[in-house]
């Protein structure tokens, strides 16, 4: 069974282009990771998903229910967290988690205080009184006390401490083995290749690739950093090209035979080829000028 | 439930500050009635040649030295004022404010309803109506009591019973604005219920506006024509009921398509 599926999905915000032809599938019991650049629609893409707001065209289903048909039903099965953390001003955090629970009919009490012990939470605290990062921690709470089975986070870690950030990771981890679901949407790419299965990528309102984290990383293309020469004339298949002084960085997606017969061509007093980071994967996808999936 | 519980609890201030506000201005209203009732007959007949300034405020029609005419016009003006303003304020943020604070977000990320949300709102917002038209009720009573005045029973139900519609309605059409509202309006909310207090003031003034009482809230709480008639102009309050359901239904309409951004 799917968690997470849309069909030509799109949202247009009068004539704003939001999503266009947005199709995602998510298995049940993955650990999927969303990532695009801000406005590339991943807010959106989310926000239809809850029934936030509606679609201009497609159908998305959530555990096989259409999400405008059986809004509540799904919402008694998932758990959101807001990228924005925004909460009732004026309430002290406790009254918060005991309302979200009250709203889901629910006594998540023991749950909570789990929660709120391993993320460091002090529930006496007024919201107005609260940093972001503890204004997300109590979305958190929020999001996970009723223990859902799946789980919708849209940037999860931006404001927390790497500490907690670990400590939120580790009990996302534990939901995900126990058969939970996470879908998250994040800029951290180091989060995306360190906790992820699968991974899709969003660019323009268009999701432009989707498949697991290992296979987007494995690209054929090879990060090489060549000392003494400052340019790479003649040398095709190349990309994202760095020069500083005596040394050319670039990305290398061509024959190894033709780099290397480059190669003997040039002055090159030292040679490193390496895997590039997925960040730098992603930055080409991230990029307009460059075409898509052509590493 | 929980809506309608939590809506109780985040307007609890504001709800014991305007009623405690009103229920004051109103004490103190009939608190000075005695003192100043002996020089009441001058001031009738000064109100009486004061023409349009009197017309407009309906105190041609009444006698302002009797306990009723006085306080028909003077508690009147505070109950009806203030009252409007509550209802315009809690009316035009229920929704609004949600979607200002981004706390929308977090209410609808649970398993309710819009409808729920909407119901609860309105029930909140209808409570919150009565606990201040109660409160106001007697402070009203025991000054009256306090003042050696007979309680004029079938006067005041009918006055209050007009005001407790009257702030419903404003209420209801603010509530139905809200809903087409992203950001909190409380300027708008207040300009709602003075339009609504001026349209009367110059319905009061020529017949030809009267097509506005059935406009405006205040048509069917003016307490001059109520004490006259010893009655609610019907077709006032007709159209008041009929405004009061149109925004509650434009809310539920509303609300419930409306993409939260």
């Amino acid at each position: 069974m799917k968690a997470i599926t849309t069909d030509h999905l799109a949202k247009y915000y009068g004539k704003s282009r939001g999503i266009v032809d947005v199709n995602l599938s998510v298995d049940k019991g993955d650990f999927f990771g969303f990532i695009g650049p801000n406005g590339a629609g991943k807010s959106t893409t989310i926000r239809i998903l809850l029934g936030l707001i509606k679609a201009t065209d497609g159908t998305a289903e959530i555990l096989g229910q259409d999400v405008q048909k059986y809004k509540t039903s799904i919402l008694k099965k998932t758990g959101y967290l807001p990228s924005e953390a925004s909460l009732y001003s004026n309430m002290r955090v406790k009254d918060v988690i005991r309302l979200s629970a009250n709203l889901r009919k629910t006594d998540c009490r023991a749950e909570a205080q789990k929660l709120c012990d391993r993320l460091g939470l002090d529930t006496s605290k007024k919201v107005s009184e609260l940093s972001l990062g503890n204004r997300k921690k109590t979305c958190i709470v929020c999001a996970m006390q009723h223990k859902p089975e799946l789980y919708i986070f849209d940037e999860p870690t931006s404001g927390l401490d790497p500490l907690i950030q670990h400590e939120f990771y580790s009990i996302l981890k534990e939901r995900n083995k126990e058969g939970a679901t996470v879908f998250l949407s994040s800029h951290v790419l180091s989060e995306i290749q360190r906790y992820c299965k699968h991974a899709a990528v969003i660019r323009e309102g268009k999701l432009i690739l989707s498949d697991s984290v290992d296979k987007l990383g494995n690209t054929g293309a090879k990060r090489v950093t060549l000392r003494g020469v400052c340019s790479i004339h003649g040398l095709k298949h190349t990309r994202d090209v760095k020069i500083t002084q005596d040394t050319v960085s670039f990305l290398y997606s061509g024959e190894p035979v033709l780099l290397l017969k480059a190669l003997s061509t040039l002055p090159v007093t030292d040679v490193t080829i390496s895997e590039p980071d997925l960040e730098e994967v992603f930055m080409h996808y991230y990029t307009k000028e460059d075409g898509c999936g052509n590493l | 439930m929980e809506i309608f519980k939590h809506e109780i609890r985040q307007g609890r201030m504001a709800l014991f500050v305007w009623t405690a506000a009103i229920s004051f201005m109103i004490g103190i209203c009939i608190m000075i009635y005695p003192e100043i009732s002996s020089q009441m007959g001058e001031v009738s007949n000064m109100f009486a040649g004061m023409g349009s300034f009197s017309q407009a405020f309906g105190m041609d029609k009444i006698n302002f030295g009797e306990f009723t005419g006085f306080f028909s016009v003077e508690c009147g003006n505070v109950l009806g004022l203030g009252g409007a303003f509550f209802a315009a304020i809690i009316g035009i943020s229920a929704l609004a404010k949600e979607e200002k604070e981004h706390t929308a977000e977090f209410l609808l990320a649970h398993p309710v309803s819009r409808a729920e949300i909407i119901s609860g709102k309105l029930f909140a917002i209808a409570a919150q109506i009565v606990i201040l038209n109660v409160a106001v009720i007697a402070v009203t009573v025991l000054s009256v009591i306090a003042i050696g005045e007979d309680v004029p029973v079938k006067t005041f139900a009918m006055l209050f019973f007009a005001y407790f519609m009257m702030q419903f309605e404003t209420a209801a059409v603010t509530f139905g604005i809200s809903a087409f509202l992203s950001h909190n309006s409380f300027g708008a909310g207040i300009a709602i219920a003075a339009v609504f207090y001026f349209l009367n003031i110059v319905a009061n003034l020529t017949e030809q506006a009267e097509i506005l009482k059935y406009i405006t809230p205040f048509g069917y709480t003016e307490g001059a024509d109520i004490i006259m008639d010893n009655a609610i102009n019907g077709r006032y309050l007709a159209a008041g009921i009929i405004f009061t359901v149109a925004g509650t239904v434009i809310s539920f309409w509303k609300y419930q398509r409306k993409d939260i951004l």
